[in-house]
């Protein structure tokens, strides 16, 4: 039995510490945009939250191999983890990246972005991963067909953007370009330090849920050897790895 | 290969007896066409509208056959029988694929015609060739994929739901792309060439779903 507990006050601190640099460079180190303003600040928040979000979708399938290749069931509970913080990663980087398309552009959609669009689209499949486990009941079964989800799923993260990107017009400024972007040195040095501050969140985030859920496994099953089977209340059906 | 060729022909000659799926899947086109027609109040369509409504269509009717792919396999205790044989289980992706495949190419041997008949603006001869291929290749991701998300969603309880929800965000791609290349195909004044650049991701996704399909399949037959 892996301790997830195990340096997660560390990784927490270190969380905590990172997010305050980040904000603090955010409010007082980078400076305003010249024709945006305050409100490009969100960018901060936005483009890292969906980055991590993606890197969260394909790193789920990557987990999902595992679980695959040796038929764990550790392997698809941390699969799902990982999706389902991706998942909510993932709203965070939609609604403000809507808040930051009703500032800049004057609406809070905006269809010839394809960013945007391919994230709602990446959204809208992985949002099927929830409902899909929870029409299997059996656990094991659950555990193989959500891991074959997840793979497939993950490798359609970076196809999906292709498509949605050669279908349209660029809008968005290109920030990442391989190139290094158009960001100055201030901006840049903020950006990566969010970027760095968000993932770190995830990390944690997905080590508290780990932790959290291994622990009431292992407590169900140290309850059901003490007291007897009758004694532990049989699950109800679950979306989530048992 | 043989044990894929033994469950096509099974299938195929189950359809030829029962004649179940692809006569529901033509006929749900032709009623969508005409849903279309006064849905859009018009009587004829070119161009980018022609290749919306067109792919729409095809997709919806897909998904409806994708959805019977695995029925008679599930209750008539064809997995089992499947699983009990020394065959490459992936011979059942394969079979069900071309299965799949095949009732697609038939669908749209009536369902193009009834669209060139019922709503296309442009004649349909000049560019018949180019609207083959983009449709060959539009048909071979969405029969991997409406295999794959049929095999999953057979074994769920809420599988009617969980198919064509799994199915349809995992098809957007190859749905944007098929429109993107019909487009120009449909219009008045066409070369009758299909823009290679959408033809190019068609059989990019057709290539990477077709080798993750061939990856995974076998875990969706365990019991």
């Amino acid at each position: 039995m892996t301790s997830y507990g195990k340096g997660l006050r560390a990784l927490t601190l270190s969380t905590v510490a990172t997010v305050t640099v980040a904000l603090a460079l955010v409010f007082f180190y980078a400076p305003l945009d010249a024709d945006q303003g305050f409100v490009q600040k969100i960018f901060y928040l936005h483009v890292p939250l969906a980055i991590v979000s993606l890197c969260g979708f394909v790193l789920g399938g990557l987990l999902a191999i595992g679980h695959l290749r040796t038929g764990d069931r550790k392997w698809d509970l941390r699969s799902y983890v990982a999706i389902h913080m991706a998942l909510i990663f993932g709203i965070g980087g939609l609604i403000t990246g809507s808040i930051w398309a009703k500032a800049s552009w004057g609406h809070w959609w905006v269809w010839n972005e394809p960013t945007l669009v391919s994230f709602l689209i990446v959204l809208l499949l992985f949002a099927t991963y929830q409902p899909l486990r929870f029409s299997i009941e059996d656990p094991e079964r659950q555990a193989r067909y959500a891991s074959v989800f997840a793979i497939v799923a993950g490798a359609f993260v970076p196809l999906n953007f292709i498509a949605v990107r050669l279908a349209q017009q660029f809008v968005h400024p290109r920030i990442l370009t391989l190139g290094g972007g158009n960001l100055p040195g201030s901006m840049r040095l903020t950006f990566i330090v969010s970027l760095i501050g968000i993932a770190l969140l995830y990390a944690t985030l997905w080590k508290y849920e780990m932790a959290a859920k291994s622990a009431r496994m292992q407590a169900r099953r140290l309850r059901r050897s003490l007291l007897g089977g009758d004694a532990v209340r049989p699950l109800g059906r679950s979306a989530a790895p048992s | 290969m043989r044990a894929a060729l033994t469950v096509l022909r099974k299938d195929l000659t189950l359809e030829l007896r029962t004649f179940e799926t692809v006569p529901a899947m033509a006929l749900f086109s032709l009623t969508t066409f005409v849903i279309f027609h006064f849905g859009l109040d018009r009587s004829t369509v070119s161009g980018q509208l022609a290749a919306g409504v067109l792919t729409v269509t095809l997709l919806f009717a897909a998904l409806l056959g994708a959805g019977r792919l695995f029925v008679a396999e599930r209750e008539q205790g064809g997995f089992d029988a499947f699983l009990l044989a020394p065959v490459d289980r992936n011979a059942m992706l394969i079979a069900k694929a071309a299965a799949l495949f095949i009732f697609l190419a038939v669908l749209e041997l009536v369902a193009v015609p009834a669209f060139a008949l019922l709503l296309l603006g442009p004649p349909l001869w000049p560019r018949l060739l180019g609207l083959i291929a983009v449709l060959a290749l539009a048909d071979l991701g969405i029969a991997v994929i409406g295999t794959l998300t049929s095999a999953i969603a057979i074994h769920t309880r809420a599988r009617d739901l969980i198919g064509p929800i799994v199915g349809l965000p995992l098809l957007i791609p190859a749905l944007i792309a098929t429109a993107r290349a019909a487009g120009p195909l449909l219009q008045a004044h066409s070369s009758g060439s299909p823009p290679g650049k959408w033809l190019a991701v068609l059989a990019l996704y057709d290539c990477v779903f077709g080798l993750v399909a061939y990856a995974v399949f076998d875990f969706l037959l365990q019991e």
